[in-house]
């Protein structure tokens, strides 16, 4: 079992998740989408290695951030909604 | 050998060759479109889709206002999917020498009917706050639009295939003679006119009209929205774009509907193949970042070229071909033939159908530009 938490926010809602977790995981967490397409319909990874583009979302005020590349860091802001 | 007969014979399906068949079609001609490939493959796809007035010459800024009012026209007919907007453009000034240009360019648009303001440099950054700190002002010209050329081009044919046109294709024409054309899978088809609207490759198919391949690339990036709200275009792109020998890049940029942002523009002679030119490509989103740093932020997902048809006086062909009975061109329209094609595709059949031309025709006779021609 990890030992280590860190906290992100995604939408505004507190998420805890253990040190080394994706952010694609702690939106997944979240239960919210990743991003919404052109079309309006909810998205979210679809491959976990960067190539599909489906887990984008805006990470720290980064739009079209990879969140399955990303790791989760203290105080980080994720948006799926913007 | 299967011969097929028709009053018209347009080769080209790109968005003049569309907005030809569509005129002649709606007088009730009998009209057929060639193309080798898709419709709006060709240049059509690779531009901007600007909707633009231009003020080069009298004869530019004559055909760019006719067909913008046209396009106008169109508009409640278009479907979604040619994303029509009215962004307006504003014309982007560096500095003091620009200013200067902005305002002879507002008093020439002015004492024509156009529209303008000009913007000084805390209206202009209100305007687009991602533009640098700095510029001097601009120029905005509200009526200008942007739309989705392929869709646009796509549009235009099949209004004339429901006026009775017909569309050839995956045939590639070879040869333009007097009341026929040749594709390479053996067809003739024949016509009491050809129109030769096969933009850069149009010099292929008539001997002696004096068309070079100009090279273009454009960027489309992700989606931003509200990151851009005007079509902008440095000024300092008149002196760049009129350059006729040196290759040359300018800050070009334009929203579209879905908040991408499309970067153009390079402008290529003597560059035949339409692969990525990686140095053209990094000056030209250079000169995009040096107007707007945060474009260097943003994801690119699409890069292409295409090749404008450039004529040595900066005016289109339209009308008939020195030379020839038949044979008419509709040709030659460098960046401005998704604006033109539709004051293209009237003045055209104005001249066929011998009516009366809302403007003035003469600019645009091929006649003017003819150095020799030899018979195919």
């Amino acid at each position: 079992m990890p030992s280590e938490f860190t906290v992100v926010r995604v939408n505004g809602v507190s998420v805890s998740v253990p040190v080394g977790t994706t952010i694609a995981v702690a939106i997944a967490i979240a239960g919210q989408p990743c991003r919404t397409s052109v079309t309006g319909e909810p998205r979210g990874p679809l491959c976990g290695m960067g190539i599909c583009f489906e887990c984008r979302a805006v990470v720290n005020g980064i739009p079209h951030s990879r969140t399955c590349q990303l790791l989760c860091e203290p105080d980080m802001e994720v948006r799926t909604d913007a | 050998m299967k011969k097929e007969t028709y009053e018209v014979v347009i080769v080209g399906a790109g968005i003049v060759g569309a907005a030809c068949a569509d005129a002649f079609a709606e007088r009730g001609l009998r009209v057929v479109v060639v193309d080798r490939d898709v419709v709006g493959g060709g240049a059509t796809a690779a531009g901007m889709g600007h909707i633009v007035v231009m003020d080069d010459s009298e004869a530019q800024f004559a055909l760019t206002h006719y067909s913008q009012r046209l396009w106008q026209d169109l508009r409640p007919e278009l479907p979604d999917d040619v994303e029509y907007e009215q962004p307006g453009t504003i014309w982007v000034a560096a500095d003091d020498e620009e200013m200067a240009e902005v305002r002879r360019k507002r008093e020439y648009y002015r004492n024509r009917g156009v529209a303008v303001q000009v913007m000084d440099a805390r209206e202009l950054k209100q305007a687009e706050p991602n533009l640098r700190d700095g510029l001097a002002g601009g120029l905005l010209v509200p009526g200008d639009a942007v739309l989705y050329p392929p869709c646009a081009a796509r549009f235009l044919i099949t209004r004339a295939q429901q006026r009775g046109a017909k569309l050839r294709l995956g045939a590639c024409v070879t040869q333009i003679s007097e009341g026929c054309v040749r594709s390479n899978d053996g067809q003739e088809i024949n016509g009491d006119i050809v129109v030769n609207a096969a933009g850069a490759n149009a010099a292929e198919l008539t001997a002696g009209i004096d068309i070079k391949k100009r090279k273009g690339h454009l960027v489309i990036t992700d989606r931003y929205p509200g990151f851009l709200r005007h079509q902008l275009v440095e000024l300092g792109y008149l002196k760049s774009a009129h350059s006729v020998s040196r290759d040359s890049v300018a800050f070009n940029v334009q929203p579209r509907r879905t908040g991408q942002i499309l970067i153009g523009s390079s402008r290529q002679y003597g560059a035949e193949h339409k692969e990525v030119d990686q140095t053209m490509l990094a000056n030209m989103v250079r000169r995009a970042q040096e107007y707007m740093p945060a474009l260097g932020t943003m994801s690119a997902v699409r890069v292409w070229t295409g090749f404008r048809a450039a004529t040595p006086d900066k005016l289109p062909l339209i009308g008939p071909c020195p030379g020839y009975k038949s044979v008419y061109l509709a040709t030659g329209h460098e960046g401005l033939g998704i604006t033109t094609s539709l004051g293209t595709a009237r003045i055209l059949v104005d001249q066929v159908v011998d009516s009366k031309p809302e403007i003035a025709v003469e600019p645009y006779l091929p006649s003017r530009a003819v150095k020799e021609f030899v018979h195919a």
